[in-house]
């Protein structure tokens, strides 16, 4: 079991959570990830590693659906039932002199450690974060640390630019040259922004969220197809270029079990 | 002569398609014996060098046939830690029954059925041999948790090293836990032998990945471990290669299992994770995972389950009783038909294209080839679960270049010796994937090797 140390509630909808895994934390790197249970019965589902300090990792969740939900009604003090990482290759570190972050929604939690990386090693790093209004945007303090520029966007205007990631990138690209970006966010808004990059000639990498269970390579339900080729995100990813990516495929491998996973959000209302 | 061979008794087959109950019932203490009474206690018995842990075999059924139910189960766990488990999935008429005399001229004794009655027996009335262990102190560490690691962890246990068991996933057994189905093989079986191994002292972690959790160097340099066993098993599915393989509704087998047998999806949503076949579901592969996963398909409420593949059914992999249970269970066989693409709408499976297939010359395996025709034929599904085979995993190889490994990612042994020193493996990991027994028989004899390495090593 692995006890829960601290929890912050970040917005209405995402929580921070560090938590007790002396074996998650010895050799996490960047762009690792790690898998959790929440009890018994419950689906293994994959959460980004944010930070170690020491034998703790901190994870930031959207509760989305029952599984995240449920973590979310947890409280320090609480165990959770697994958590086995540090999972998937860490983030390839490229070697630019420039690099910008984009980030959508709850894609803001993965992209830190990256950025943060990044900035360790001297690279200028600008970050454009986008999320449904001011209430959504989450971790933009500690990103002041890392960053050079943030950028804004929201789709009710209510902070920032009105609108998508992609219309402030649009705006941005006009005035302002980097080597690399990383996007991280919904399939949609990555979809869309490599869309966009490659008309400015510019490299994407992106962290894919398909459906795991085992996480080690195992079952296959992970597989996304990158330029016509197979890959398993969980060992062979998470983070790959993203222009080759058949990202409406991953969209529909994604919604699979839509109906089901509304049959066990009407559990956690009974519950 | 002696009589026919005793028949086990199984479910019925039309009901047992709506449950995951054992279909296999086991014999009761008469007709144990009485299947035991046909063995002939040969001078020199042919079974036992067939059975890969060497199993006293004429030893055992003699103590069964005196009533002496206490002994025939301990003649049976000193050389194999799992006989319930063995007696149910071992492919005893390729082993220990294939060589018995008995089956010259008739049906061979039922060894592997009387294995098992003796196996469920103790576990029944908890009967236990005590292990006497004196412990010298020196740990060794274990990667997996499958038949491989298990056999191995009672053999160091029993010269009395301090061992320790990690597990990747989040539950011990490997493929008896993930893959092989409820209907054939009970889950709380293997659970009960597991605890059995830690009463003896052995210390199990789950959640632990050998490789990136702690790495072998860690293991070996930094945590004090004086011999590793690497037991991980085959567990990367090998992909068709066909266009679509990546649509919606298509599954590897163990994805599928192993959200049945491990993640237990057959209870959502009491269990959380879902599984979704619908009415037409086909199967691609003819061995013994693609009956599991039929089977349990059509447990699931598949209308129609059909199995392709590219051979004929003589050809089929898949043990002869799954076969025969999966034909009583109405998997249709739609044989000498090789799926070349599956096609979709909005990414999700809708058709299977498949050629049909002709029988040409002998190959290396003696089996004739399936030859193209150039002929099409499409079928309409709903799902489709992929089963023709698997290949280790790469991460213990990422993280350790030292350590050698073929072209097909499987760990290169001498006398099971890895490349590192102190490191040593088996199992599917070594072999590809095998059977549970030759897995156990690896684990075992590797635990020799171990204790000749530890012991040289101190006695430098
Ligand atoms: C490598 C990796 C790292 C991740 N890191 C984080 C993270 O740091 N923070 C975080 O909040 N989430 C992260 N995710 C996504 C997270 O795993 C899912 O949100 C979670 O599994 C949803 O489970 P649920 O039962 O709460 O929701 P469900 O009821 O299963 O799903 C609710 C909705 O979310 C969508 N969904 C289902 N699975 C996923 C998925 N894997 N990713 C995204 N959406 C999904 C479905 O389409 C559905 O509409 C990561 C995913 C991966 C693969
Ligand atoms: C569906 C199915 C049906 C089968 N039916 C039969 C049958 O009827 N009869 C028969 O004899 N054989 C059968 N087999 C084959 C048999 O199960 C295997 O040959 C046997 O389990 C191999 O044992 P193993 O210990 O080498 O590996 P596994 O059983 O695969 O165990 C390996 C374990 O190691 C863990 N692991 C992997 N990597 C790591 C890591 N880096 N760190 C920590 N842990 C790790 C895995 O999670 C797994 O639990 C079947 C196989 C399948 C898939
Ligand atoms: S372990 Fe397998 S091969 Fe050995 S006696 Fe038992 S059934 Fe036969
Ligand atoms: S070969 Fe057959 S008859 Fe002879 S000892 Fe073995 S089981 Fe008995
Ligand atoms: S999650 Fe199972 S193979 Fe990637």
């Amino acid at each position: 079991m692995y006890k829960i140390l601290k929890k912050e509630i970040l917005n209405k909808d995402i929580d921070l959570m560090v938590v007790h895994a002396p074996l998650v934390a010895k050799n996490a790197l960047p762009g690792h990830f790690i898998i959790l249970r929440v009890d018994d019965m419950g689906e293994r589902i994959p959460l980004t590693i944010v930070e170690i300090d020491g034998e703790n990792v901190s994870i930031i969740y959207q509760k989305l659906g029952y599984s995240t939900t449920l973590l979310g009604k947890l409280n320090v003090g609480d165990e959770i039932a697994d958590f086995v990482g540090p999972l998937g290759k860490a983030a390839h570190i490229r070697d630019v002199k420039s690099v910008l972050g984009i980030a959508g929604g709850v894609g803001a939690a993965p992209l830190l450690p990256q950025l943060r990386e990044y900035s360790r090693l001297g690279v200028k790093v600008d970050l454009v974060i986008g999320a449904r209004n001011k209430e959504y945007l989450i971790l933009v303090d500690k990103y002041k640390k890392y960053c050079d520029n943030i950028y804004i966007a929201t789709d009710d205007g209510s902070m920032g630019t009105k609108g998508f990631v992609t219309d402030v990138l649009t705006e941005l690209y006009k005035e302002k040259k980097y080597d690399h970006t990383i996007a991280i966010g919904p399939l949609v808004m990555m979809k869309y922004v490599v869309l966009l990059n490659k008309k400015y000639n510019l490299s994407t990498d992106v962290s894919l969220n398909p459906i795991m269970i085992d996480g080690t390579g195992m079952c296959g339900n992970c597989r996304v197809t990158i330029d016509g080729k197979t890959f398993f995100a969980c060992i062979d990813g998470p983070d790959f270029p993203g222009e080759g990516v058949n990202f409406d495929e991953l969209i529909a491998r994604q919604d699979y079990y839509k109906e089901e996973e509304h049959i066990c959000n009407l559990r956690l209302v009974k519950k | 002569m002696k009589g026919p061979r005793v028949v086990m008794p199984v479910l019925d087959k039309v009901e047992r398609r709506t449950n995951f109950e054992e279909v296999a019932c086991g014999y009761s203490l008469e007709e144990a014996q009485l299947e035991a009474s046909r063995c002939l206690d040969c001078k020199n018995p042919r079974c036992v060098p067939a059975c890969p842990v060497a199993i006293n075999i004429p030893k055992f059924i003699g103590e069964l046939i005196e009533g002496d139910l206490d002994e025939a189960y301990y003649t049976i766990y000193d050389a194999n830690i799992l006989p319930s488990v063995c007696g149910r999935v071992c492919p005893q008429e390729k082993q220990c029954e294939q060589a018995c005399i008995v089956g010259i001229k008739g049906d061979p004794v039922s060894i592997g059925a009387l294995e098992r009655f003796l196996g469920d027996y103790s576990l029944e009335n908890d009967v236990l041999r005590e292990t006497k262990i004196n412990e010298n102190g020196i740990k060794v560490g274990i990667v997996g948790s499958g038949p491989a690691g298990l056999a191995n962890a009672a053999e160091m246990r029993r010269m009395g090293y301090s061992v320790d068991i990690f597990e990747a996933l989040h539950d011990f057994g490997g493929v008896l836990k993930y893959g092989i189905p409820d209907f054939r093989l009970p889950k709380d079986i293997v659970t009960t032998e597991i605890d059995r191994l830690r009463d003896m002292g052995v210390k199990f972690h789950k959640n632990v990945v050998i490789g990136k959790s702690i790495t072998i160097d860690q293991m070996m340099n930094e945590e004090g471990f004086q011999s590793l066993f690497l037991g991980s098993g085959a567990g990367l599915p090998s992909p068709l290669g066909v266009p679509g393989e990546n649509l919606s509704g298509i599954y590897y087998a163990n994805e599928f299992l192993t959200r049945v047998n491990l993640m237990k999806s057959h209870k959502f949503p009491e269990s959380a994770t879902p599984v979704r076949i619908g009415d037409r579901v086909a199967v691609v592969g003819g061995g013994n995972v693609a009956m599991d996963a039929a089977r349990t398909a059509k447990r699931l409420g598949a209308k129609e389950v059909f199995i392709l593949y590219r051979r004929d059914m003589n050809a089929l992999p898949a043990r002869l009783e799954e076969i025969h249970h999966a034909i009583e269970e109405d998997i249709d066989f739609r044989l000498l038909r090789n799926p070349v693409e599956f096609t979709g709408e909005n990414y999700r499976l809708k058709q299977v294209r498949c050629e049909i297939m002709e029988l040409g010359e002998e190959d290396k395996s003696g089996r004739r080839r399936p030859m193209p025709t150039n002929v099409f034929e499409t079928f309409d599904l709903d799902s489709c679960i992929i089963s023709i085979g698997q290949r280790p995993n790469p991460i213990l190889k990422e993280s350790e270049a030292n350590l050698e490994v073929d072209q097909w990612g499987r760990i290169v042994t001498d006398n099971h010796q890895t490349s590192i020193p102190g490191v040593f493996a088996g199992g599917d990991v070594v072999s590809g994937a095998a059977t549970v027994i030759l897995a156990m028989g690896a684990g075992k004899d590797a635990s020799i090797e171990m204790d000749k390495y530890i012991k040289a090593k101190q006695s430098e």
